[in-house]
Order: structure tokens, then sequence, then C-alpha cells
């Protein structure tokens, strides 16, 4: 073989080789465990934390408000739906604080006369002019609406 | 001149074409190859296959799925990021058609245009469509972005290299660039919360249950139930995405 090939096929070989080198040096351990893709990663997402616990872990402490909830019209509703998520508050029922909900602003999301909302489903309330000097929490319990 | 004879001698059209008839003959033996009933098969034998089920006529435009969104999954506060959000669509009586949706629908929505004008108006709750055929997917350099043997389409937050050729793939708008980790977000259908066994944040704390994900495999699971007996639809079929995510009563107007 002439020399200039040789040198060619050495460099070729050079190449390749720390190509080979990097791709398994950069290519993380769990790649290709399930696909085209880092396996690990479907653990990591699984494990994030979870904020919003559901009524069941409403009920322990606010058992007698939650019933009341539960036999209104808004038996349907989640705690966390309106007070914000519960996780933390969960764990540290003093320090932590949920957020009550008292404008009618807040109320209106739902309730403020919208076309779209269908009449069927749900009470609406021009909140405008339905006594605008009030909070709507002074006349209807959010809780036994 | 005598090798040409031979190659077209009769023995050689014959011994071809039998050869080329039977091939026909046996190709026609197999399942015909349709695009889209492929993106609609059930996948995934040894457990669920999730899907996602929205009933417009139930959804009153609150805006607590895309709330709750935001909270469970450190989705930042500003407008513009949203791994669910609610539209508003008015069909005037003029055929013009508005869509709104101020910061996702988390501030509620107040009717800007006269009951007298409008033909139809409904609110569209809308997240990630979990194809099955994720154009996203495909289109990922480094495979940071993949479904999982059940169905979710999910980020690999590590691996991510920030090019944002997902968000221009995914024909439904549902990705974004996340400004403090310089990666590629999506609803990952809660990922962390369907593998406890718990409902996506979204659906627990809607207050209508106008929205639904479970079990596509399951003919008895609500989600099943629903999409058999509900005039459902999803959006944009003819780009053939394989979208799990079945819309009740769905106008032709949504994009």
């Amino acid at each position: 073989m002439p020399l200039h090939l040789k040198r060619l096929l050495m460099l070729g070989v050079i190449i390749v080789s720390l190509f080979l080198l990097l791709k398994h040096v950069l290519t993380p351990d769990s790649f290709g465990q399930y696909g085209h893709f880092r396996g690990k990663a479907i653990d990591e997402i699984a494990t994030h934390p979870i904020k919003f616990i559901g009524n069941k872990g409403c009920v322990s402490c606010h058992d007698t408000i939650v019933t009341m909830k539960n036999e209104g019209y808004h038996s349907d509703l989640s705690c966390e739906g309106c007070h914000g998520a519960g996780a933390l508050h969960a764990d540290h029922p003093k320090t932590e604080k949920l957020f009550k909900p008292a404008t009618r602003e807040f109320c209106g999301k739902c309730h403020s006369i919208n076309k779209a909302r269908p009449e069927k489903a749900i009470t609406q309330q021009n909140i405008k002019d339905h006594h605008p000097e009030k909070n709507c929490i002074k006349c209807h319990n959010p809780h036994q609406p | 001149m005598t090798e040409r004879k031979t190659s077209l001698s009769r023995r050689n059209f014959f011994k071809n074409a039998g050869i080329a008839a039977g091939t026909l003959v046996a190709a026609s033996t197999l399942p015909a190859f349709d695009t889209v009933l492929y993106a609609a098969v059930k996948r995934n034998t040894k457990g669920p296959w999730y899907g996602i089920a929205i009933d417009i006529e139930k959804c009153i435009g609150c805006g607590t799925c895309a709330k709750t969104c935001k909270i469970e999954n450190d989705v930042p506060q500003e407008p513009f990021f949203f791994r669910s959000w609610v539209e508003q669509y008015t069909i005037k009586k003029d055929g013009s058609i508005k869509v709104v949706s101020p910061n996702g629908g988390i501030d509620g929505f107040t009717q800007t245009i006269p009951d007298e004008e409008i033909e139809k108006t409904f609110f569209v709750p809308k997240m990630c469509n979990h194809c099955a055929k994720s154009p996203c997917v495909q289109v990922c350099p480094v495979g940071a972005t993949f479904e999982t043997e059940e169905g979710v389409v999910l980020v690999d937050e590590k691996y991510c290299i920030g090019c944002k050729y997902c968000i221009q793939a995914c024909p439904y708008g549902c990705r974004y660039f996340h400004p403090d980790k310089h990666v590629v977000d999506k609803c990952t259908l809660c990922f962390h919360r369907i593998k406890k066994g718990m409902n996506p944040a979204c659906m627990d704390n809607c207050p209508t249950k106008a929205r639904m994900s479970g079990d596509l495999n399951d003919p008895e699971s609500a989600i099943s139930k629903f999409i058999r007996t509900r005039n459902v639809y999803v959006l944009k079929p003819h780009l053939n995405t394989g979208s799990k995510l079945y819309y009740n009563a769905l106008n032709q107007e949504v994009r």
C-alpha cells in the first residue's frame, strides 16, 4: 500500500475511534432502555412532589365543613379548587395557612353572567347589579350556598 | 447478441411473471395499511393506555384547571406559559369568529360581545393531546421527548437542549419554553399523580367534572364509556397525530 493511503487510513481510524469513544462517554447509562430516550427520566418525572392532596386529605381535620359542603350545591367542588393546594398545609397546619377567597370577583369567575356558560350547569348572577355594596359571602355561605 | 436473447427467453418471461403474480397474491392477503387506523390502534398490552375526555357542554370557563395546573407543576405564573388553558369561542351572527383567552382563563372570562350579536359561544379547555404519533416526539433531534408505554408524552428536562423544534412541530400549541430552566416544558398528564393512582390536578379540581382521563384499554372505564356514548371528536384529525384528547360537542370552528 502506498504511504499516502496508509496515512489516510490511519487518520480515518483515529477519527472513527474518537467518535465511538465520545459517543460512549456522552450517552447516559439508561439511554435506549425503553426507546430512544433516557429511561431514568420516567422515574424522575414520576417522583415529582404532589401538591393537591384531594378532599380526603381535608376531611380528617375539617370534617364538619366538608360534610356541610357535600350536602349542598357545591358538593362536586374540591376544597382545593377554591382554597389552593393543601399538601404543605396538611404537613404544617399551624404555619402554612390556605387561601380564603372572599371577593365578588372570585365568585364571579363561575357565577357571573356569560352566554358561554351552559345555563343548566350553573346559577348565574349579574355581579355588577346584584347588591354591589356587599360581599357575596355576607348572604351566601360558600360551603352551603 | 446471444446473451440478450437468453435474458428475454420464453422460459425467463414465464418465471418472472410467475414470481410477480405470486407476490401480488401473497401481498393481497395482508391487512391494508391505513394510517388513520394505525393512529387509533390501542397500544400497550401490559397496562393502561391513557386518554383524556373533555365535555364542552359542562365547561363553565372558571379557569380552575389552568390555575391548579400552574401550582401543581410549578409553571411560571406570568401569562403565555401554560400547560393547560381555556379559550372562549364566540361565533357572531355575521359569521365571524372571535377567540379570547385572557391569562389562559385563570382570572375568569368577561363577556365583551353583546348577546344580540352572538350566534353561539362556548368554552374550550385545551391541553396536551398526548398523541399516539406525536409530531413533537418525531422531530426531537436528541431523544429528549418521548411517549411512555402508557401513552403519555413527556420531556426529559435534563436531556433537552432547548432547540424549540418541538414547539414548532406541535399543531396544538401545547408546549412552551421554560424561562428559568431554558428547556421545553409541557403537560405530563400529571404523570407523578397518575402513577400513584390519583387523577391529574386539573381533573380533580374541575368544579363541574367537565374533564376526565383514564384507561382507553379498559372498555368499562368511565372514559371508554364516555367516548362510546357521546359525539366525540378530536382536534385537527386530518393531521393524523393520533390525538387522544376527545371533546364532546366540539364545533368545527375550533382549531
